[in-house]
C-alpha cells in the first residue's frame, strides 16, 4: 500500500515560513534539524494537528551547487507569481474556520463560497504559494 | 530583513483581481494593491504574466459571466452588473469579441447546469478564463 508521507514546497524564506505555517495557519512542528555538515541545509517540517502522518517540507530554494543561480531565480519568480502549485486543505466547518485564520491575519484570495462541490476558500502563504480551504459536500466525498 | 521577490507583490494586484471582480474595481486599484504607480505596474504586470492587468480582469469577468450564463438563468443584465462590468453595450460587444458569440447564443449552447461534472472552481476559473487577442481598448484607467 502506497500513502503520502510527507510533500515539498519551495519558501522564500523559512522563518517566515515557520512563523505563518504555526502562529497563522496552526500547524504543528514535525522536524526542524540543520546540517552543518551539508551547509547549513535545514529540513523543515510541518503538518496539521489532527494528521501526524502527513507533513510538508517548507525548502528554502538553493543555490549552487544544487541550482544554478539562474534557476533559482526562475523558481523564486514562480513561487511569487503562484505559479508553483496548491495544496488542497479540506475542513468540516469551512467559514468557522476561515474566520479563526482570518483573525490569526492569514490574507485570503477568496472568501468561503458554495460551490457545487461544497464550500470553498482560498489564501496564499507568504511566498505565495496557493492553498485551498474547503468544506467538501458529503455526497462528493462518498 | 525578510526577502520579498518582486513578482509577489504583482501576485497580489491579481488575487485583487480574482476576488474582487464583482466590484468596481479597475487597474488603478490593482496597481495600489501592488503598491506600484500605474504605468510601472501596467508594465510589471505584463512582463509577469503576459498580459495586461487590464485583460486579465476583463477576462476574468467574461470568464465568470460565462460561468453564469452557462449555470443559472439569470438575465444577461443582471450577470453584467453582478461581474463588476457597468456597460450591458460593452459587456456584450466584449463577450461577442472574445467567445465568438452574444451571451445569449452562448447560453443556449450550453446543457443545463446539473449536467456539468464536479471541478472544482478554482480549476474551472483558472482554465475557463479566455484567452484574447487584442489589447486594443486597454486604456488602463477607464472603469470597465
Amino acid at each position: 500500500m502506497i500513502t503520502i508521507g510527507t510533500t515539498q514546497l519551495w519558501v522564500h524564506d523559512q522563518d517566515e515560513a515557520l512563523a505563518f505555517y504555526t502562529n497563522k495557519l496552526g500547524f504543528e512542528v514535525r522536524s526542524d534539524v540543520t546540517l552543518p555538515e551539508m551547509g547549513d541545509f535545514r529540513w523543515l517540517t510541518v503538518g496539521p494537528a489532527g494528521q501526524p502522518d502527513i507533513a510538508i517540507t517548507l525548502m528554502a530554494i538553493p543555490g549552487p551547487p544544487v541550482m544554478d543561480p539562474e534557476t533559482a531565480e526562475q523558481v523564486k519568480a514562480l513561487v511569487a507569481k503562484g505559479f508553483a502549485g496548491t495544496v488542497f486543505l479540506t475542513t468540516d466547518d469551512c467559514q468557522a474556520t476561515y474566520e479563526e485564520l482570518l483573525a490569526r491575519g492569514v490574507e485570503f484570495s477568496e472568501t468561503p463560497e458554495e460551490r457545487p462541490y461544497g464550500i470553498d476558500s482560498g489564501f496564499r502563504d507568504p511566498s505565495g504559494n496557493s492553498f485551498r480551504l474547503t468544506q467538501v459536500n458529503e455526497r462528493v466525498m462518498a | 530583513m525578510t526577502f520579498v521577490a518582486p513578482e509577489r507583490h504583482l501576485l497580489r494586484a491579481k488575487d485583487l483581481a480574482d476576488s474582487r471582480y464583482a466590484e468596481p474595481l479597475a487597474v488603478p486599484d490593482l496597481a495600489r494593491a501592488a503598491g506600484l504607480s500605474r504605468a510601472h505596474f501596467i508594465r510589471e504586470f505584463k512582463r509577469a504574466f503576459g498580459e495586461t492587468p487590464h485583460a486579465y480582469l476583463l477576462t476574468r469577468r467574461l470568464e465568470r459571466a460565462a460561468a453564469l450564463l452557462r449555470m443559472t438563468d439569470n438575465s444577461v443584465a443582471e450577470i453584467c452588473f453582478s461581474v463588476g462590468l457597468q456597460s450591458v453595450g460593452s459587456f456584450t460587444s466584449s463577450f461577442t469579441r472574445t467567445y465568438g458569440v452574444s451571451p445569449t447564443e452562448y447560453r443556449v449552447s450550453f446543457p443545463p447546469a446539473s449536467a456539468h461534472a464536479l471541478v472544482p472552481t478554482c480549476v474551472l476559473r483558472a482554465y475557463g478564463r479566455p484567452q484574447r487577442s487584442t489589447f486594443g481598448e486597454d486604456n488602463g484607467a477607464q472603469p470597465i
